[in-house]
């Protein structure tokens, strides 16, 4: 055979060999979240800081949703599962979960529109189709339009929990597949109303209140603003090792200062 | 190792890459209807293609009312990206001055080298307003999903509609004008004719994009679950259903939404068989071959 033939052999064996020594040469702890994507934010800030302290351990953050969080950790394809929305534990036996903080969710309109103010039960109406116009709800002569979240999404589910008790969303609400863009529909049409998170709240869309309560660290904390998630780290079985340093980090003073910092209101204050 | 061994080793493999893109294609189908058929078989092929209620939560899968959604878009786009790409294409392959060409080529094809989730954003931001102050509603709708998706497809439409009229004989041309036909008679009666082909060809490949165009519908098609009244009622796609839901789904509705992905695939080879069908047809034939 030729020579050529041997020098593009030796030269794929040599790239195998390296691949295969430092590929894999890892002498850190892995460990991996997945879940919620609201809870995604603050696990990397989490995480990021962790790291920092801790060179030898690495932590890879990734989204995907609150259930895939928990089917991925009851499945032991990650360590640590994330969650937006309380863990039903006849349904997931052997799971352990950890509140490292709370969330609020807004409604949010858009800065043109003149209604402040909402009770839940009038929330209620609007999101199942009771309520159509704006006038109904002391606002100008217009009709609603709803944006809502994806059938699935933490913050869809947890508003829908708490504000909709069991009834149907009007169907011929607009979907949007992420907060952002929620914020970007609301923002841009006046008579638009939707639900983001409180770490997403920016001054170019309004909150409104909720019974006469203003969505904030302070109303959450002492729980008279509604309109509240709870923000879980989920295990399979009890956690050993890094995984139970982490998260008994997270819940430390230390930690659950980064988690204030996120705009996730804290367990404790 | 002798001369023969060589060609030997050379064939099969050459044979190899060939088949390589057969074999995914059938290790793709093979997996989808193993993952899908669950759902059909627990909904019911009938409820499943016409049932007009999705709510995963209360185990109802029926995806008519999307079904109509993808079909709506992608006609509509079609309706206002095949006139557009073709003339230009005429316009292109005919009657534009060389210097003229050489801007407006790299301009459309840089047109389909733009990411969808840009136009989805573009959509999102400019047009979605827009069709909310000009036509009422939410903005959100059919017909701005289907404005974003004929941008998208038009490229293709125009590239492959110019090779395909230039790639007609000289001759033909010099034999029209010949005759005293005009530029524009030539064009009508002789070289449009005879690039038909080529131009179906470029519509199944638009068709194709706009089809199975996930990213961008999401961004401003509003993806409810409706059969729209009006094109400026919010639709959801195929597509759509199957991004939007994948990463929550588990169980049946996880199936659901593979069975989702097999309607899709069907969708799309009846479309190819329907367009092929044209293809050929309308296949000039000269001598012993075709154009």
């Amino acid at each position: 055979m030729d020579l050529k033939y041997w020098m593009g052999l030796l030269i794929i064996l040599i790239i195998v060999i390296a691949v295969l020594t430092f590929g894999t040469g890892t002498d850190y702890e892995r460990i991996v979240i997945a879940g919620s994507t609201s809870v995604q934010p603050v696990a990397e800030k989490l995480a990021e800081k962790y790291m920092q302290e801790h060179p030898d351990v690495r932590i890879d953050v990734m989204g995907g949703g609150s259930g895939l969080g928990i089917r991925s950790v009851s499945q032991d394809i990650i360590a640590i599962g994330t969650s937006s929305k309380a863990l039903d534990q006849s349904e997931n036996p052997g799971l352990t979960n950890y509140t490292i903080g709370k969330e609020g969710i807004v409604v949010a309109v858009s800065v043109d529109n003149s209604v402040d103010d909402l009770t839940k039960s009038q929330l209620k109406d609007i999101f199942s189709g009771k309520i159509t116009n704006w006038k109904e709800v002391g606002g100008p002569d217009a009709k609603i339009n709803l944006v809502i979240r994806e059938d699935g999404s933490g913050t869809r589910k947890a508003f829908e929990d708490l504000v909709m008790d069991k009834t149907e969303v009007k169907s011929d609400a607009v979907v949007q597949t992420s907060t952002e863009s929620i914020k970007l529909a609301v923002k841009q049409d006046p008579n638009a109303i939707g639900y983001i998170s409180l770490a997403h709240m920016t001054p170019d869309v309004k909150a409104l209140k909720i019974d006469g309560i203003t969505p904030s660290l302070e109303t959450i904390t002492d729980n008279s603003y509604l309109l509240q998630r709870p923000f879980l780290f989920v295990t399979n079985g009890k956690p050993e090792g890094e995984v139970k340093k982490f998260i008994e980090w997270c819940l430390s003073p230390e930690g659950q200062d980064i988690v204030k910092e996120e705009k996730i209101v804290p367990i404790i204050t | 190792m002798s001369k023969w061994d060589e060609e030997y080793f050379i064939e099969k493999g050459l044979l190899l890459t060939a088949i390589s893109s057969i074999i995914i294609i059938a290790l793709i189908i093979i997996f989808i209807f193993r993952e899908g058929i669950p759902a059909l078989q627990s909904a019911g092929v009938f409820n499943f293609l016409f049932g007009m209620d999705w709510a995963p939560t209360d185990g109802k899968y029926g995806i008519f009312p999307m079904i109509i959604g993808s079909l709506g878009i992608t006609a509509l786009s079609l309706l206002m990206a095949v006139p557009l790409g073709v003339l230009c294409a005429i316009f292109l392959a005919e009657i534009a001055p060389a210097n003229m060409r050489k801007i407006l080529n790299p301009t459309i094809q840089t047109l389909s080298g733009i990411p969808s989730v840009v136009y989805g954003f573009f959509g999102l931001v400019l047009l979605v307003p827009f069709m909310r102050t000009q036509f009422g509603g939410t903005g959100f709708s059919m017909f701005t999903a289907s404005v974003i998706l004929t941008v998208m497809i038009l490229p293709i439409i125009v590239s492959v509609s110019e090779d395909a009229l230039r790639s007609i004989p000289q001759e033909y041309k010099e034999a029209s004008l010949a005759l005293g036909a005009t530029h524009w008679q030539t064009i009508k009666n002789v070289i449009f004719p005879a690039a038909i082909p080529g131009i179906i060809t470029s519509i199944i490949l638009g068709m194709g994009r706009a089809i199975g165009e996930t990213l961008a519908i999401i961004m401003v098609a509003g993806n409810v679950v409706q059969i729209p009244n009006s094109i400026f009622d919010p639709v959801r796609a195929l597509t759509s259903n199957i991004a939007i839901e994948m990463g929550y789904a588990t169980g049946v509705h996880y199936n659901a939404l593979f069975a989702t992905g097999i309607i899709l695939v069907f969708m799309i080879i009846v479309l190819l068989v329907i367009a092929n069908y044209f293809h050929y047809k309308k296949k000039v034939t000269i001598g012993g071959g075709y154009l």
